[in-house]
């Protein structure tokens, strides 16, 4: 996935204020087998997406995406059952760092939510940040990062990328 | 051009001329860790910088309090690989089970004002009530900060509160943030920063401040930053601390939005599921039956609150199919509300109290809701499943209302239960206990 710039799958698509708990619930994040928690990732709001999601396949949300607790498990199961990238309306400010820091990329298109239907084929340029709905024969551009955000992403997230400066910074 | 309060301690910690929008790199004061150094920050750590202890390992905060003492294996088992960490790198402020709340630990025994304070939880916010800059990090992010001993910030825009007036009797700052979330909304200060500034802080209790700064993230919010006064000092002085630095926001400050509340008139607030936006006063809510009523949480289980839930239980007895849960923010305050005979008017009440931990608040132990049940929650979040079943309905208020509903099985104004049939008149007029 690391250094991959082109994602491809289908839209699973959400509303508004997907919060952490509905990502996985507090009851679950003792659990330690990784596969075993994520089988109960988005159960509430998408009881089949654990079961069905394909690698590639790509979350179209609404505003507010990843509120509340700071819970690294929220991207990281999702990021885990093979999602290539979630796109959505607004993000919440943790989830996006923590998002980030694990290598799965939060593109930020209101336009993209509006109008992606669940199943679309999505096809994300990652670098260029464009968002293509080959199902619509729409493209979306996503907020741009700044640099260095792009440069933990595209490193596979904050350890590799955190690794290699580490002992050389100030 | 001016500075908020946030422009100007993100510039003195990165030593830049900074404003909002601008990326720095900060230095950090206090790196606060719960059992997520077992559940991911050790890991993270040990790959980025093996072997080597944290540079910044006496600013470490590590304090076991969500699933504390360990209510499964799974559980246990991350405390161990927490107090694996600890030993062996030496860390000096490790709390284990027996400090309580992270974010009560921190008010009580680390943070001045100044300061820059990072945290494994959402509610790290809640230092801003001493005016301190406190934000939320996920597992990798501190990880990172245990290597480097600073972290990237956008510094933020704020979104500035005057509040006027006195609160009334039985409300608190729990309603007064209900209330600014109604307007704003679960994301209107997502990545923002919130000052909460005027006459009606300095009118405010400490408890009643932490609150606010606490709920602050439930509207998004990257800091609540609380005015620093002199009832702030009073309280670091009876700490034995003093201030870093106070920092007040220049007069040209640029501030994205100004808001005014006078809180004088401002009734207690209820939120309804499934989101803490939905603050009205409890008056919309009155009459609906409940199963559970919570007073703990890192939101309102301090003195202020616990003293309310003493004055309205006392001498009455809650329902039978409602149960009655506190847990108080932290150990300290165990003891306290022990000494002031809090736990017995509890107990006496047909109530239960349980060890300082977040407990039921992330459905972890000490009652967690079944399918039927209808839970009146001191804490911060009504999410679906928050506490427990998917089918549950959590509504949130302060403990007051809480306390009151406990007493009759249903929602209820505290201001109305003087003369209740069901009380001895023991709450007069002032919503002080008379006796």
């Amino acid at each position: 996935m690391s250094g991959d710039d082109v994602i491809e799958g289908r839209a699973w698509t959400l509303g508004h204020d997907i919060d952490t708990d509905l990502i996985i619930a507090g009851s679950y994040l003792t659990i330690r087998d990784i596969d075993e928690q994520a089988k109960h990732t988005l159960e509430v709001p998408l009881p089949d997406f654990a079961e069905e999601v394909e690698p590639g396949d790509v979350i179209v949300a609404g505003r507010n995406f990843g509120a509340g607790s700071s819970r690294e498990q929220a991207p990281r199961l999702i990021k885990h059952l093979g999602v290539g990238a979630v796109v959505a309306a607004g993000f919440a400010r943790i989830y996006f760092r923590n998002s980030v820091n694990l290598g799965l990329p939060a593109l930020e298109s209101r336009e993209a939510f509006e109008e992606v239907e669940q199943g679309d084929e999505i096809r994300i340029e990652l670098e260029e940040g464009l968002i293509h709905d080959e199902t619509q024969g729409t493209t979306y551009q996503a907020a741009a990062y700044p640099d260095f955000l792009m440069g933990i992403i595209k490193a596979g997230g904050a350890i590799p990328y955190y690794k290699e400066r580490v002992g050389t910074e100030g | 051009m001016g500075k908020t309060v946030s422009e100007k301690m993100l510039s003195t910690a990165s030593g830049e001329d900074a404003y909002a929008g601008d990326f720095v790199e900060a230095e950090v004061d206090w790196a606060m860790v719960h059992e997520g150094l077992g559940m991911g920050v050790a890991d993270a750590y040990e790959e980025i910088r093996p072997d080597q202890p944290p540079v910044i390992k006496d600013k470490i905060v590590s304090v076991l309090d969500h699933w504390a003492p360990p209510p499964n294996e799974n559980a246990a088992e991350i405390h161990e690989d927490v107090k694996r960490f600890v030993d062996k790198y030496d860390i000096p402020n490790f709390y284990d089970i027996r400090g309580g709340i992270c974010h009560q630990v921190l008010l009580e025994h680390h943070v001045r004002p100044g300061e820059i304070v990072v945290g494994t939880d959402s509610h790290t916010t809640t230092v801003g009530s001493l005016g301190a800059f406190g934000t939320g990090f996920g597992n990798t992010d501190m990880a990172a900060v245990f290597a480097r001993g600073k972290s990237w910030f956008k510094v933020p825009e704020t979104i500035r509160w005057d509040l006027t007036g006195e609160l009334d009797d039985w409300v608190y700052g729990k309603d007064v943030i209900l209330k600014i979330m109604n307007e704003l909304s679960a994301d209107g200060a997502t990545y923002k920063a919130v000052e909460y500034r005027g006459d009606g802080i300095h009118a405010m209790s400490m408890d009643s401040r932490a609150t606010l700064a606490n709920m602050t993230v439930d509207m998004g919010g990257k800091a609540g930053l609380v005015e620093v006064d002199d009832r702030t000092m009073d309280y670091l002085d009876s700490r034995g601390r003093d201030a870093k630095e106070i920092v007040h926001p220049d007069e040209d400050a640029d501030y994205l939005e100004r808001h005014e509340l006078d809180v004088s008139d401002l009734e207690p607030q209820v939120a309804e599921p499934p989101s803490p936006d939905t603050g009205v006063p409890v008056s919309d809510h009155e009459g609906r039956p409940v199963t559970q009523c919570f007073i703990g949480s890192c939101t309102n289980a301090r003195k202020e609150d616990l003293l309310a839930v003493k004055e309205i239980v006392q001498g009455s007895q809650v329902p039978d199919d409602v149960r009655l849960i506190v847990v108080p923010s932290s150990v300290e305050l165990w003891k306290w509300a022990s000494h002031e005979g809090i736990w017995d008017a509890v107990m006496d009440a047909g109530g239960t109290v349980g060890n300082s931990t977040c407990g039921p608040c992330i459905a972890a132990s000490l009652g967690v809701l079944g399918p039927n049940d209808v839970c009146l929650s001191s804490a911060n979040r009504n999410y679906q499943g928050r506490m427990g079943s998917k089918e549950a309905e959590i509504y949130l208020a302060n403990p007051a209302v809480v306390a009151a509903s406990a007493v009759t099985g249903e929602i209820t104004d505290p201001r109305n239960l003087e003369g209740s049939d069901d009380l001895v008149g023991r709450v007069g007029t002032t919503g002080r206990a008379v006796a």
